[in-house]
């Protein structure tokens, strides 16, 4: 079983993305930039052709449930949802502003966002209940959880990577946007994650180790997970933190900080 | 025929496995406590709704949201320390903020939990939980109240706190008291003066109620078992008709129920108040009884703050 896809056009649209969300932080004034560019292709693969959902009807009970746990990765959320028709692009201009349902961080006032974050390693714990609810109700949604790397120093990450494999959620499919880079430096240098397949492993998961930048590596990992039963799944997306502006590559500074007029004008000469 | 004394958490254990039973979207989740929570009497009756985590409550929590989010009526369990301090962002992220249908029932709160010493002892969380928004507050007086308190928290939409009691509580209501969140009971009627209490801190009223008659003083003694919404009207009422207040819980004495009955009669009718409770210390070892004492729970110590309430009123 393949699914089918526009390799061509899904690597402009992820183009695309990222061109919309420098625009939006520099719009906006503030915001996530480096967590949002390194995960563009995760979210364009799971709306564009992994999960079933649709636009005009959020709360549809068949659809599948993404639970965005680095809840400080708007932008990204928001380019995403607007691009796949949930709300008004124009919208996108009120991004952190007073009034705006796009909040600084996820919120169930934006159409197609499940679960309130901001605060991190609450998000598995949540897609969790999420997936063991479709298992006693007897449905085949399915609950996708992307985490942070440095998110996942959280302990409570790892409570809930112990429950899902107690209870054999095979319905859940974790992803770690492994960008190697937090607020504050490198992770390898503040706490590192190392040997991180090995960890989820030990834990019980199914592990799938790609790089998160490659569209059809993504799309075939997520095509291992629907197939994979009895364990949880996760997916080490390897991806470059600030991808596709070179002057914000794997830099912590601009982990939370957003471009100004000349520097959005800078990045989009050189954005890949 | 009066009933002895019983833990509030028998009743909640009791009325929630009934629950369970009629109510197929009803699931509990637990941290490896259910045996002394009572909620062992769900898991024993509704076996397939029933999820541990082990000992987990961050995890429990987040767990209860997404089950909560997906349509079922879901009751978290813990010990009142564990279940409020170690899982506050949880609480107030995952179920406060998203706003869900999580009920979070605690037992082991205050000293008389005993032996178990300080650690065990939860004081603060009726303060803690009072502040987050969306949530609702109880605290039921008995087991008859625990049971029907659990009925109404789970027949209401939204998050929703419980506090029990691990001690066994003289049982001084009826199947024919009244139970509505944030209605208050009044229990003894009087002129002079009116203690407003919480959980075990009821009954003491009731004592120290009796024991003030025998001197002519005349006290209306009210059960607030729900601290948040609060029952303002009565306050305001016996505010007015008696002129003075006094408050008691197991509970340390700042942000509990009376800093809540504090911040209604401030701004609505200020009148002489005094507030017993736990004065900013932690509990220790010791029998329930004992603890109460030391802590200056006891009716006694209700009685002496009702006298100088009482004697500030006519100095007013």
């Amino acid at each position: 079983m393949s699914v089918k896809y526009n390799l061509s056009a899904l690597k402009a649209q992820a183009l695309q993305f990222r061109r919309e969300i420098l625009e939006t932080l520099e719009t906006a004034g503030s915001g996530h930039p480096g967590g949002s560019l390194s995960a563009v292709e995760i979210f364009l693969v799971l709306y564009g052709v992994v999960m079933n959902h649709r636009p005009s009807e959020p709360k549809w009970d068949g659809r599948d449930r993404l639970v965005v746990s680095k809840g400080h990765v708007t932008p990204v959320v928001y380019v995403t949802l607007a691009n796949f028709g949930y709300f008004p692009k124009e919208e996108l201009k009120t991004f952190r502003k007073f009034g705006s349902r796009l909040q600084g961080h996820v919120t169930q006032k934006t159409p197609g966002v499940e679960f309130n974050t901001g605060s991190l390693g609450h998000g598995l714990s949540y897609a969790n209940g999420v997936a063991m609810a479709a298992k006693l109700k007897g449905k085949d949604f399915k609950a996708y959880c992307i985490m942070g790397d440095g998110e996942i120093q959280e302990g409570s990450v790892w409570e809930a990577a112990m429950s899902a494999a107690q209870y054999k959620l095979d319905n859940v499919c974790a992803i770690v946007d492994y960008n190697k880079v937090q607020e504050n430096g490198l992770i390898s240098e503040i706490k590192g994650l190392e040997p991180l397949v090995d960890k989820w492993k030990s834990f019980g998961w199914n592990v799938i180790d790609i790089d998160g930048n490659d569209i059809e590596a993504l799309i075939k990992a997520f095509e291992t997970f629907k197939a994979t039963k009895g364990q949880p799944t996760v997916i080490i997306a390897n991806t470059l933190k600030g991808k596709g502006v070179p002057f914000m590559e794997l830099k912590s500074a601009w982990h939370g900080k957003a471009p100004n007029k000349e520097q959005l004008a800078d990045a989009l000469k050189v954005l890949y | 025929m009066t009933m002895k004394p019983t833990p509030t958490r028998d009743g909640f254990g009791e009325e929630l496995a009934l629950i369970g039973k009629e109510n197929k979207n009803v699931v509990v989740v637990s941290a490896d406590l259910e045996d002394a929570t009572r909620a062992e009497y769900f898991k024993k009756a509704c076996p397939e709704r029933f999820f541990t985590l082990g000992i987990a409550e961050q995890d429990m929590i987040g767990m209860a949201a997404g089950l909560a989010s997906e349509g079922f009526i879901t009751v978290a369990n813990s010990f009142a320390v564990f279940l409020t301090n170690r899982a506050y962002d949880q609480i107030r992220m995952d179920i406060c903020y998203n706003n869900l249908n999580v009920k979070l029932a605690a037992t082991h709160a205050g000293v008389t939990v005993g032996e178990d010493g300080a650690s065990a002892q939860c004081l603060e969380d009726l303060a803690i939980m009072r502040v987050l928004p969306n949530m609702k507050v109880l605290c039921p007086m008995d087991t008859i109240e625990a049971k029907k308190a659990t009925r109404a928290m789970l027949t209401e939409k939204g998050p929703c706190y419980i506090r029990l009691s691990r001690a066994p509580l003289p049982v001084l209501t009826d199947d024919a008291t009244p139970f509505v969140i944030g209605k208050a009971n009044v229990m003894r009627d009087g002129k002079d003066a009116t203690i407003i209490a919480c959980g075990v801190m009821v009954a003491e009223a009731m004592g120290a109620a009796e024991e003030l008659a025998k001197e002519n003083i005349s006290v209306r003694v009210v059960n607030m078992h729900t601290i948040k919404p609060l029952d303002v009207g009565v306050i305001m009422a016996c505010a007015k008709e008696t002129g003075a207040i006094v408050t008691a819980e197991e509970h340390q004495v700042a942000g509990g129920l009376g800093s809540a009955v504090a911040e209604a009669l401030v701004q609505g009718m200020p009148v002489p108040m005094e507030m017993v409770g736990v004065q900013d210390s932690f509990g220790q070892t010791g029998t329930p009884d004992q603890l109460m004492q030391v802590y200056k729970l006891k009716s006694v110590d209700v009685a002496l703050a009702v006298r100088k309430v009482i004697q500030r009123k006519k100095k007013v």
